[in-house]
């Protein structure tokens, strides 16, 4: 087995992991790092298919790498986006709760902001 | 010649790696903050440095070689002043309680 | 089993584990730490795979900046730990278990079965290389054969500080974001935030001026000097500025305006929209890409820095 195969299955397991993450953490920011563990697997997944892919003196495929350079920066982005909104929500209600039951403030009193 | 390089390489960055792992084992191991950053300086500067220092014979130019050593001093710079801002950090929340 | 190999191994390894560490853990704190260190060990994976252009971008971008970015998110909402209550059932637990699973061993399948010889576009980025007369493929497929989407993701750049500036609460609409840092003048900190900006920029501006011919590029470069920039920012050296400053947004669409003024210039005296002509295609990106290392460096630190918070005069 080699460690291109290797890292293959640790990216497949990351993926695995962050979807897990995503779907059982119940606040919000465990949700983004599960999310943002979730898109470092996918990355990865394309970084096999294009060391797979070394050809012409070149020891991976720069088309794919191109893309993930771009991908990181998007999901960089769009974690920085997230957090703004959930630092809001902090704010406004004191609470970081994503359950429509509770009403804004209830069960937890403000605190910073 | 190039006998002697690589047996400089080999020694120097075994020595590197025998620090890093007594750092990583004191970081785990030590009780309280202080001891535990006393053992991540040892790790960080003897054994980036010593890691540094097998390389350079192996650089091909003067360039490469400059870059290895600027390395190891940002290294030192970043190492040293987390160290003080974690041990401030430490002191102040211990004479806070 | 070489030793190459064998390291590959313990690498991956220590990156599963960590991965499982950020998710289980129960403080939002140690997930944080936990997620950094993947960030720099995953960029240690990129090294293997002899993509150093994308370990540079992940280890500034993932694991630099974004460390910083939910370190502080993490910090801000430690008071917040949520009630029992909000945690899910053990069915849902099972469920999530199950599907992840599955969906780990399909891509662990895929990753096994994947066809012999693989696909690949190298030997077409390669024998195209002449065109642009840079030697970094990966900066030919960016600024070149695939400019249409680095031109959108600086769009998708600005986008995104457009959305967290229209999170800023009323008081301080169009004033500066973040608190302003207060830093005992003889700290440490402060010494460093004198000692390494003039270090960090050389080295930022090297990175982004090798990208033609070697790993780097404007990502990797930008990504620094934000660093720098907010290294003076957290000493109390500088402030962040008013976000309804002029010059300030005329840096930040400077790299995807630019990009669109040269994208439409080959449309209309080339051959397509973001044609190069080959003669002068070498200057052109160039002179992008210096555009762009501004506009990344001024959007990285301005999302880092979040929406405002004071108003202008304070």
């Amino acid at each position: 087995m080699s460690g291109v195969t290797v890292f293959g299955l640790c990216a497949a397991a990351a993926v695995g992991l962050g979807l897990y993450g995503l779907i059982t953490n119940p606040q919000p920011l465990r949700k983004i790092i599960a999310f943002n563990l979730l898109g470092s697997g996918v990355f990865l997944l394309f970084g096999i298919v294009g060391r797979r892919g070394a050809a012409a003196g070149v020891g991976n495929d720069p088309v794919p790498q191109a893309l993930v350079i771009t991908g990181v920066v998007v999901a960089f982005s769009a974690t920085a986006l997230a957090i703004a909104l959930l630092l809001r929500l902090f704010q406004a209600t004191g609470s970081t709760t994503l359950s429509n039951g509770a009403p804004p403030g209830a069960g937890s009193t403000p605190s910073g902001g | 010649m190039s006998l002697l390089r690589d047996i400089i390489t080999i020694v120097a960055v075994s020595a590197g790696a025998f620090f890093f792992l007594a750092g990583t084992v004191g970081l785990l191991r030590f009780p309280d903050t202080l001891t535990r950053l006393h053992a991540l300086t040892k790790a960080d500067n003897l054994g980036l440095g010593l890691v540094v220092l097998g390389l350079l014979p192996q650089a091909a130019s003067l360039r490469d070689g400059f870059k290895l050593v600027s390395i190891w001093l940002l290294g030192l710079l970043a190492g040293a002043t987390v160290s003080q801002l974690i041990a401030r950090a430490a002191r102040q929340g211990e004479s806070a309680r | 089993m070489s030793i190459a190999t064998i390291f590959e191994i313990v690498l991956a390894a220590v990156v599963l584990g960590l991965g499982i560490w950020t998710i289980v853990v129960r403080e939002t704190y140690s997930a944080t730490v936990g997620y950094v260190a993947y960030g720099l060990l995953v960029a240690l994976i990129w090294v293997r795979l002899d993509a150093i252009d994308v370990a540079l971008t992940e280890a500034a971008i993932g694991g630099g900046l974004g460390g910083v970015l939910l370190l502080g998110a993490a910090a801000r909402l430690r008071d917040s730990e949520p009630t029992v209550a909000d945690a899910p059932g053990k069915a849902v637990r099972v469920c999530a278990a199950i599907l992840s699973a599955l969906t780990a061993a399909a891509l662990a399948g895929a990753v096994l079965v994947l066809p012999d010889p693989a696909p690949t576009l190298a030997p077409a980025a390669a024998s195209n290389a002449w065109a642009t007369s840079l030697a970094n493929p990966v900066t030919n497929v960016l600024m070149a054969f695939r400019a249409m989407d680095t031109m959108l993701e600086k769009v998708v750049l600005l986008l995104a500080i457009i959305g967290v500036w229209s999170l800023t609460p009323d008081s301080a609409w169009g004033g500066r974001p973040g608190p302003r840092h207060q830093a005992d003048p003889h700290s440490v900190l402060v010494f460093l935030a004198r000692l390494l900006p003039p270090i960090g920029i050389v080295v930022g501006i090297y990175i982004f001026w090798t990208g033609a011919n070697h790993p780097g590029g404007a990502f990797q470069g930008g990504a620094i000097l934000a660093a720098m920039w907010l290294l003076a920012i957290m000493a109390g050296l500088a402030d962040t500025p008013p976000v309804r400053s002029r010059w300030l947004r005329l840096v930040l669409i400077a790299g995807p305006g630019l990009f669109l003024v040269v994208g439409l210039a080959g449309l209309l005296f080339g051959a397509a929209f973001l044609s190069y002509p080959p003669a002068q295609a070498k200057p052109l990106i160039l002179g992008i890409e210096v555009a762009m290392i501004l506009t990344i460096a001024a959007t990285l630190g301005l999302l880092l820095a979040g929406a405002p918070e004071r108003s202008a005069r304070q």
